[in-house]
């Protein structure tokens, strides 16, 4: 940001004191993420920087906490990621489908009580984790879920869909509806319509709908810990246990792993928020 | 003159306005067929839930269900003077039911809650049961009529009527005990709310910590989200996407990486106490603690609530026009008066937006803080996950749980009311 050449000194001065904090706050922001990559290297299994590191030494350096990650006969790391993805993955597609429709019906122009039904819908967003898990874990142990596969993928099928309901109603936002009666009128069938043109058109906003659903479950420890019992635990309750017992450096391994994922998931978020920018741009040129 | 309007006909001959009122009410019919599936579901497996917790916290059966027969015998005495015989032996034989069944402790606790003393007399009777039952000869055993005489003779409190009278206190079966015992206040002998012993008060320090951290955490990320959103909204694009990565990285992040990042940083020997000392502010023996306390709490949770923040004033700034601030300067402002003038104001929906999402987020907080919190640093929905897990007290934890709902329920109505749930955006 150049500053216009009339700029006086003292306000010349206040810019670059205003850039120096922005530079702080980026650096807070992002630089936590990034102390967990050497150390997941380290040699040590105290999570410093040992003097070798310092040396950039290739002493202090090594695998063995990733060979630990994934061999470990201690560690049921193996288990939880199988765990968490299984989880993961039938809540995403149960969020999707059942928050699509919803998001569907709720851009209606016809459907009635929209205030009421989107802020019941959204509800699981906005209440606060730990009564969520409470509630969740009531019914849960009511109906005999608590502790089973179906029980967690249930609940997080409910902490999702407020995600896929929020993007796919947005995307519908700047829908033309003329395409669905044009597709009508051609004497199209509604389903098909449906698959045939407001699908393709939607996709953006469900698949991101679906990340964040993805992302939610994988990252969900508040409720898995009232759910789980001993054998469906999850990579967020083995984090959880290991950084409330020992730091070890295998968590950062596993940390290291997560990150390069989420960086992932940013990576193709942002690409399909660009993309449907551009589907829903074609339409304003119209 | 007659004005006759004709109706206007369909091809079937059914008036047009009929006929579209029919067509309307079948696509709202259909629309809401969409939606059913999703109402359907959350409010069977969580909305349904959460109004349970309410019974379940106000729920106060134990006694009059421990007690059947003592509550039936009752219901015809005033409690003025001691109750009639038939109390006394109803209330025998319900107490030695529960001896039976080994619950009698549950019971003992609840009414020595209502009346100090209770549990030992009630000690003292069970001993004369048992050994009833024993065929013991040391005592007298029971006999039967006239139990009045033969209790009272156990203890002599048992002929107080304040005793009695603590029994039928605890007959209606919702109390708002829990919700009392949330702020510190219990039902005194009298029945009385009274504040609970000075030593005993928890809870209230624990709200107004969650207060505390709460908006300070809003505040700081306040502090901090301005000036970076307000950077992100006025540089050239290329720019802006790169750095809106520093953003969003941390937001799609997990929560429990960047907590570990932040035990790493702020332990004794972290990097941060590294640089400290690197920089001379602190003695190499002298590493102040910056872990399991407040500042560990402020600090993490700031930095994991900094995108929420961000993320609507930056949508609200790309709205604000540049050439406004130079308008402001043309007509002799410096560039702080425009700033707090122009741009100032016109932000203020997105600081309403950030600051009250950020606020809801942080009073419910939960896994930071039990892992960085330390004991000063716990906040209130620590305490309800403690009553969940540790003491099984799940009615309490239920009332807390509510409580808590309630606050986080009026502040985003407030949210509504100035951004509109539509507007709630994503990345």
């Amino acid at each position: 940001m150049a500053l216009p050449s009339y700029t006086e000194t003292r306000y010349r001065i206040w810019h670059y004191i205003y850039l120096a904090i922005c530079t702080a706050i980026f650096i807070y922001l992002i630089a936590p993420l990034f102390v967990i990559f050497p150390l997941s290297f380290s040699h040590d299994e105290f999570l410093i920087f040992s003097e070798e590191m310092k040396r950039l030494d290739p002493d202090g350096f090594s695998t063995r906490w990733y060979k630990d990650m994934v061999w470990g006969t201690k560690n049921p790391w193996g288990l939880a990621a199988k765990n968490s993805l299984f989880i993961a993955f039938f809540a995403t597609i149960g969020s999707v489908l059942i928050g699509t429709l919803a998001a569907v019906g709720l851009s209606s122009r016809y459907m009635p009580y929209k205030g009421i039904i989107m802020a019941i819908l959204i509800s699981p967003m906005i209440v606060p984790l730990i009564i969520s898990g409470v509630a969740i874990f009531f019914f849960m142990a009511k109906v005999g879920l608590a502790a089973t596969y179906k029980g967690i993928i249930l609940a997080h099928i409910i902490l999702g869909t407020p995600f896929v309901v929020i993007t796919v109603t947005a995307t519908l936002s700047g829908f033309d509806h003329s395409v669905t009666r044009a597709a009508a009128s051609l004497g199209s069938a509604p389903i098909n319509t449906f698959m045939k043109i407001t699908l393709p058109l939607i996709l953006p906003g469900v698949i991101s709908g679906a990340l964040f659903a993805f992302v939610t479950s994988f990252d969900e420890v508040v409720v898995v810990l009232f759910l789980a019992g001993l054998e469906n635990t999850t990579i967020p309750i083995q984090m959880w246990v290991g950084l409330r017992e020992q730091l070890s450096p295998t968590i950062l391994a596993v940390a290291t792993c997560l990150i390069i994922m989420s960086t992932l998931i940013l990576v193709s978020a942002e690409l399909l928020r660009r993309r449907s920018e551009r589907l829903r741009g074609i339409k304003l040129h119209n | 003159m007659e004005t006759e309007t004709k109706q206007i006909l369909t091809s079937d001959g059914v008036p047009l306005e009929q006929s579209l009122k029919k067509a309307e009410r079948k696509n709202k019919i259909k629309a809401f067929l969409l939606v059913a599936p999703l109402l359907l579901f959350l409010l069977i497996t969580y909305i349904s839930p959460i109004a349970e917790m309410f019974t379940r916290s106000v729920d106060d059966k134990m006694v009059t269900n421990m007690l059947p027969k003592t509550f039936k015998a009752m219901e015809n005495w005033d409690g003025q003077e001691l109750p009639p015989e038939e109390v006394f032996a109803s209330f025998l034989f319900d107490y030695t039911t529960l001896i039976k069944a080994k619950t009698q402790g549950k019971l003992d606790q609840r009414l020595n809650k209502e009346k100090n003393g209770f549990s030992s007399i009630l000690k003292k009777l069970k001993r004369k049961i048992m050994q009833q039952k024993l065929h013991t000869k040391s005592m007298k055993k029971f006999e039967e009529g006239n139990y009045k005489e033969q209790i009272i003779s156990v203890h002599k409190r048992f002929g107080d009527v304040a005793y009695w009278r603590a029994i039928k206190r605890t007959a209606p079966p919702y109390s708002i005990g829990k919700y009392l015992k949330a702020v510190d206040m219990v039902k005194d002998q009298n029945g009385n709310i009274v504040k609970v012993e000075e030593s005993r008060r928890i809870y209230v320090q624990l709200w107004l910590r969650t207060l505390e951290v709460a908006f300070f955490v809003t505040l700081l990320c306040f502090l901090m989200g301005y000036p970076i959103a307000h950077l992100l909204a006025t540089i050239p694009m290329k720019y802006s996407n790169l750095l809106m990565i520093c953003v969003l990285l941390p937001f799609w992040t997990s929560l429990l990486v960047r907590t570990a990042s932040w035990m790493i940083l702020l332990q004794q020997q972290g990097v941060v106490n590294d640089f400290f000392v690197m920089t001379g502010l602190v003695a190499d023996d002298n590493r102040p603690e910056m872990m399991y306390n407040k500042v560990g709490t402020y600090v993490a949770m700031s930095q994991i609530l900094l995108p929420f923040m961000v993320l609507p004033l930056y949508s609200v700034m790309k709205t604000v026009s540049p050439s406004l601030m130079r308008a402001g300067k043309s007509l002799g402002g410096t560039p702080f008066v425009s700033f707090w003038k122009i741009y100032f104001p016109l932000t203020t929906s997105g600081i309403g937006a950030g600051s009250l999402l950020v606020f809801i987020i942080a009073a419910g907080y939960y896994i930071t803080p039990e892992l960085v919190g330390g004991a000063s640093g716990k906040l209130i929905s620590n305490s309800i996950a403690y009553h969940m897990k540790q003491t099984l007290d799940w009615s309490f934890a239920s009332a807390m749980g509510l409580m808590l709902l309630t606050g986080v329920m009026v502040v985003y109505w407030i949210y509504n009311k100035i951004v509109g749930i539509d507007n709630i955006k994503l990345g």
